[in-house]
Parts: structure tokens; sequence; C-alpha cells
């Protein structure tokens, strides 16, 4: 076992040029990836992937966001901070799985929503508290993992799951440690304190309650894969035993209790 | 005559500082600069509404002044609940302390049934004034319990909403919150009763990203700001000066997101009406 990381290598380390990419990610975890794409209301943001695959033998939707590859994709995907056409793609496919009776997994890296004048203008604060409002009306399986950054409402819009997971190196935060840095001490580069301070780790986050399950990430990206969707297959299996009406309510009790 | 008298001129002194001892004479905040058109104003002029007599702009009002503009009667709810610090944050217990001296909450936002021009309602009105009315865990706690009590009495619901956001402090469950009152609201949706949200300066931040944004009908007071993103941010990202009114209600309400601008005067007969049409009472 390594020994524990503290707060600010976390940070590092969520970040890190090393993480896995969102279509590595997919095509490692999924068969039959169809991408399906925009918000059926004018727009499509490639920070948000969105479509249909199979896990295991089972249609799932897949809902991820991307920080991009290529230069290009990061200047376009805003370095994976989505736009409001972003999350309304996510509730429009959200709301396709509910009609198909298919579980819903999101895949999460994202700094936080993208604070662009067009975002503001195209409504990024209603595009995020509907995608917050629709987990009270999805009767299907919703697992959420948080594999690189977790940032702010841009990521707990995808997180309003009946699981959370989250990756060993990753983080959940309300804001940025440089952001936390700069409001409570002026200073960003005090970053590192306010990670310590912040309780964004996912130690941190399991104590807590609001998340429910580490994944442990092994530099052997084959590994990381297999157990992850193991861990899919068997959390899914498990939820279904559920009627819609029970996932639901237990989704409420979930987040009642913070 | 005198014609050749020396006319009695004003003499003056290039260097010496002039004398401003009327100034002190004057008592303070007799006159109150607008915060939004920077026109001043005798205080007067502002009235009981606390509006610009010059913009329209209302300035920003404790909950308790807010309350008492909008009515006598009303009963307030979970006053007595305490936050937990739960990150354990360095000085936050004394600047809970003082915000809660300033303001008489026990956190940002005063919640409780009140009667509107009329209108039974349950009312909850965030506080600018108690650590920016970030939305904290009691602050989350407050608004969910208001939607749960408000659908076991079949009550229409009416916010006053004024955020910086998530409360830092408070961390990660600050953050739940959002989700937490999102399905509050939600629930309070599907029984068919209504929810009014009234956006007053400032909202923006998880606010604007949540329960602010999910009103049946959603008013804003004149030139409130109301964002997701802070300006700075936002200016930082795009490397762009913002127009000043970027991210005020009359600024969205062109791009579709909020109803009515509402002045502050006529809020009283606004929410009684809009109440009245979405549920009417049983004869």
């Amino acid at each position: 076992m390594a020994q524990k990381k503290t707060a600010a290598e976390v940070v590092q380390a969520a970040r890190s040029a090393d993480k896995i990419s969102t279509k590595t990610l997919i095509n490692g975890l999924f068969n039959d990836f169809v991408e399906l794409h925009g918000d059926r209301n004018g727009g499509d943001d490639p920070a948000i992937i969105g479509g249909i695959a199979r896990l295991g033998n089972r249609p799932v939707t897949v809902i991820a966001t991307q920080k991009g590859e290529t230069v290009e994709e990061k200047i376009a995907t805003h370095y994976g901070d989505p736009e409001p056409e972003g999350y309304r793609k996510a509730l429009r496919l959200m709301r396709q799985a509910a009609k198909f009776n298919r579980p819903i997994v999101t895949l999460i890296n994202t700094a936080g929503a993208y604070p662009g004048a067009d975002a503001e203008a195209h409504g990024q604060g209603e595009a995020i508290a509907a995608l917050l409002q629709a987990s009270y009306d999805l009767p299907v399986p919703f697992i959420a993992t948080i594999f690189g950054e977790g940032g702010s409402g841009g990521a707990l819009a995808l997180a309003c799951a009946d699981e959370v997971w989250m990756f060993e190196n990753s983080i959940y935060s309300v804001l940025s440690p440089e952001g936390f840095a700069s409001i409570l001490w002026k200073d960003s580069a005090r970053a590192g304190e306010a990670a310590g301070l912040m309780k964004l780790t996912p130690n941190d986050l399991l104590d807590m309650k609001i998340i429910d399950t580490i994944i442990p990430e092994p530099t052997n990206q084959d590994r990381l894969l297999k157990n992850l969707k193991k861990k899919l297959l068997l959390k899914l299996a498990d939820l279904s035993q559920l009627s819609g009406e029970e996932l639901i309510q237990k989704r409420l009790a979930r987040f009642r209790e913070f | 005559m005198n014609l050749f008298k020396k006319k009695p001129y004003v003499e003056t002194h290039p260097h010496r500082q002039p004398e401003r001892h009327f100034n002190q004479k004057v008592p303070d905040n007799m006159f109150i600069q607008c915060p939004h058109c920077k026109e001043g104003a005798y205080y007067k002029a502002f009235g009981a509404f606390r509006v610009c007599p010059n913009c329209g702009y209302g300035m920003r009002l404790k909950a308790q002044e807010r309350l008492d503009m909008l009515t006598a009667d009303y009963t307030p709810w979970d006053t007595d609940l305490q936050t937990k610090d739960p990150l354990n944050f360095p000085g936050y217990d004394q600047k809970l302390a003082k915000a809660q001296a300033a303001t008489g909450l026990n956190d940002s936002v005063w919640t409780g049934e009140a009667r509107i021009a009329g209108a039974n309602v349950a009312l909850g009105i965030m506080d600018p004034f108690f650590i920016m009315g970030s939305l904290g865990t009691i602050t989350g706690e407050k608004i969910t319990r208001l939607f749960e009590r408000a659908l076991n009495k079949k009550l229409p619901v009416v916010i006053f909403t004024a955020s910086g956001g998530a409360r830092m402090q408070e961390g990660m469950p600050a953050l739940m919150q959002m989700a937490k009152i999102s399905q509050a609201v939600a629930r309070h949706s599907a029984a068919g009763l209504f929810y009014l949200t009234i956006l007053t300066d400032p909202t923006t931040g998880g606010v604007t990203a949540s329960f602010a944004m999910q009103g049946d009908i959603i008013a804003a007071e004149p030139h409130t700001l109301v964002g997701f993103a802070g300006r700075r941010v936002i200016e930082q990202t795009i490397h762009k000066k913002l127009p000043e009114d970027f991210q005020s209600g009359e600024n969205l309400q062109k791009h579709g997101f909020v109803d009515s601008i509402v002045p502050r005067e006529k809020l009283g007969a606004f929410i009684a009406q809009v109440v009245r049409l979405n549920q009417p009472e049983e004869e």
C-alpha cells in the first residue's frame, strides 16, 4: 500500500496529465458506444459526451465530461468545463434513459461549469438547476463516478445519483483550492494549505458519507478498467432489484441526510 | 462717489486647505449614493421601501426588514437550528456569531408561514447581510423544511433569493444543499403546488444554479445582480470586459430566464395576485 497522499498531492494527481482520458474510459468500460449529440434546443457542447452503449449485455446511457486530448479539443471543451448546452444535452439523455428503462452512468472530470459570457446568457444556472431537480423523476439506476476533478455545481449537476463514487486520485469540492485560498487569504498560492482545510479528498468525503465508494487507481489502466467495470456491473444488478419508485425514494433519502 | 476705491475682492490663498467645518455638522447617512446608478439622494427620498428615487434600485435589506415591509402577520419556523461546522473551519464560529448578532437569524434565511395581502404562503427570505446570504447546511435545511411543511399544509412557497452561493466555510455539505433543496422543490411541485421565486440583489452561484431558477414563476426586483459565475471570473476567462448590466435581472429577462421585473413596492400585491391565479383557494 502506497503511503497516504496529502490533500495537495491528491489535487495534483487529480489534475495530472497522465489521468485516464474520458474516451479511454468509455471505450474500456462499454461496448457498442453510439455517441448522441445536441440539446435539441440549438446547441451541442463537446465538453459533455453522451450516448448509449452496452455494459456487459445491458444497454446503458453514458454521460461524461471530457477535457479533450488534442489542443483543438481542449479549446472546444474549455478544458472540460461544460456550457448550458452540455447540461441540457445531459438532461435530455437522462430523460431518454428513463423512457427506455436504461441505467445511467456518469463519468465526471471537470473544474466546473464554464464561466463564460455566453454560458451566463444561455442560463448556466438554470441548466444546472434543471438537472438537480431531475434526479427526483428518474426511475432508473444511476451511478456517478468522479474520476479527476469534481468542481462544484458543475460536477454536482451530473452526480445526484443513487451512488457516487470517486477515483483514489480525485477531488470533489465547493470551489477550487486556488479560489478558496484567494478568497480566504487573498493569496491563491496558498492553495495547498487550502486543500488541507477543505476536506475534498475521497477519504474525507467517504467519512462524511458524501460518496459511497473509492475506486483504486492502479497505474495499469487495464486493471483499473476491469475493476471499475466489475463494480459497475455488480452495483447496477443490485440497484435493478429495486422498483423505480424505490430507487427515487432511496435517492431522496440519501440527499436528505445532508 | 468714490470711483477709485478698491473693490472688495474675495481673497484666495492658493496653498491654503479649505476648512470644512460645516461637514462635521451633517450626520452620517443623510445622503445616500445609489449603488446602481451612483446618484446621490436625501435618505428620506428612498422612502419606506428603500428604493432609489432615480433608478428604482432597491437597497439590500435584512430579512427582517423585508418581512416587515411585506406583512405583520407571520409565524417563523426553525429558528433554533444551529450549524455543526462540518469542516471545523478556523474562526468560523466567531463569523457566525457576528452574522447572527447583525441579522437576528440563526442562519442566512428567514422561513415561516405568512399572510401577504390576504394570501397564505410558506415564505423564505434570504439575508444578504448573513455571510453574503451564503448557502450553508442550516440555510439548506430550513429551505428544505419550508418546502416539506408547505407540501403537508398544501401551501404555495415564495422565496426571496439573495446569495453569494454555497458557503465555502462548510465545504461539500454546503454544496449538497443544492441537491437536497432541489429534490424538495421537485416533490412540492409534483403535488401541483405553486412556487414563486423573487430574485433580489445579489443572486449568484449555487443558489442561481438551484432553487432560484426552479420557480414556476421567476420575478426579479429592478437592477438585481443575477448570475452563476462571478463577473471578475468571467472577465478573466474571456479576456473581455462585460457590459455594466450584463448580469442583471433585466438582461436575463431578455434571454428568457425571468418572467417579470417587479418594483419592490408592488411585490406584496404581485405575490398575492400570482398565488391566487395559480392556486385558487377552495371556496
